[in-house]
């Protein structure tokens, strides 16, 4: 009977949540080419800076579909001595 | 200066038609020199809903393999003095054009035409490319449904790498009542998701179906329809004006809520 004073979840927010999560799925699924163009860029941003050792790189997305995170393990050689970061 | 506009949705059935033959009554009663392109060919139906079918004699194909000039194709509106058609091939595929024609053939238009209305047909293959491929602006339709926003979120992300960078877009069909009571997507959901300017917000109105019966779009006689008016007021916000939004809520009434609440429990 204390159920009549129960808010059911509206169905208009049953659609945008299941819409957010499809379409993070969506917009993800035209990565994989992006994504290796992004690698190769941020490859080529850090390596002025330190060696990296590229096989070890590793790019994944993390979080939930409100707050999506890229992360990045990139295992360092070593650091430029005279970083080539100035030209 | 004229302009070509794409209108486009991803998914069928959402409005694009009918969105395209409104647009162009709303700016070629506004005195625009207007043609509408049918690029859905091998499905056309931009005739039927003008009401201009019974004056085919050629097609985009026959302009474009050369078989009639351009001039020849174009059906002039019977209602508006600017307003033109040029219909779209119905025994042909669209393979029949390549999007480097469609771009020549919009740009021969736009010599003659303020406003180049290209009717995208639906899905993402060559029909879609052809029919962008000339275009400066594009044009999503979509209605307030799951389907219909997740394919519109699809093609934003094509037509951004096509160059397109600020399309608007238009929710069609939305039912006040509905959004009322939280059982349909609203504009601010919508917008949020896709992350779009938004051009207008069509109501869904009965009206269209009369008008599309008839072969008379619902903007020809704006004063007799919500539909209409939404339209002519999108075809405005085209022109660069600044239009208020239609105030199209609805309350439920204490009755309404009541019998929601006891349904629910």
């Amino acid at each position: 009977m204390f159920g009549w004073f129960r808010r059911k979840e509206q169905s208009k927010e049953v659609a945008r949540d299941r819409l957010k999560l499809v379409l993070m799925q969506d917009r993800m699924a035209l990565a994989p080419h992006t994504m290796e163009q992004m690698k190769d860029a941020v490859i080529v941003a850090i390596s002025r800076f330190v060696e990296i050792d590229e096989k070890g790189l590793e790019f994944e997305w993390k979080g939930n579909e409100r707050n999506k995170a890229l992360v990045a393990n990139i295992p360092v050689r070593s650091v430029r001595r005279s970083a080539k970061a100035i030209d | 200066m004229s302009e070509a506009i794409v209108i486009t949705s991803g998914k069928g059935g959402v409005g694009k038609t009918t969105a395209c033959a409104n647009l162009g009554v709303a700016l070629a009663s506004m005195g625009h020199k207007v043609v509408l392109v049918d690029a859905d060919i091998g499905l056309r139906n931009l005739d039927v809903v003008m009401g201009l079918e019974n004056r085919i004699v050629y097609d985009l194909v026959d302009v474009v393999e050369g078989f009639c000039r351009l001039r020849q194709a174009l059906i002039k509106d019977k209602r508006l003095d600017g307003l033109f058609l040029l219909p779209a091939a119905q025994t042909k595929d669209k393979t029949s054009v390549t999007p480097d024609q469609m771009k020549q053939l919009v740009d021969q238009l736009k010599e003659e035409y303020d406003y180049i209305l290209v009717d995208c047909p639906a899905g993402i293959e060559q029909g879609f490319k052809n029919a962008i491929a000339g275009a400066d602006r594009a044009l999503i339709v979509t209605t307030p449904e799951v389907s219909a926003v997740r394919d519109a979120d699809r093609i934003i992300g094509l037509l951004e790498s096509s160059g397109f960078d600020d399309p608007g877009l238009i929710v069609n069909r939305l039912k006040p009542k509905m959004v009322a009571k939280g059982d349909m997507m609203d504009i601010p959901d919508i917008i949020d998701i896709l992350a779009i300017r938004l051009m207008g917000v069509v109501p869904d109105d009965e009206f269209i179906v009369v008008s599309t019966n008839r072969g008379e779009p619902a903007a020809l006689s704006a004063n007799r329809s919500k539909a209409g008016e939404a339209f002519r007021n999108i075809a405005r916000r085209l022109l660069g004006e600044e239009v208020p939004f239609l105030d199209l809520t609805e309350h439920e009434t204490f009755w309404e809520k009541l019998l929601k609440l006891i349904k629910t429990g």
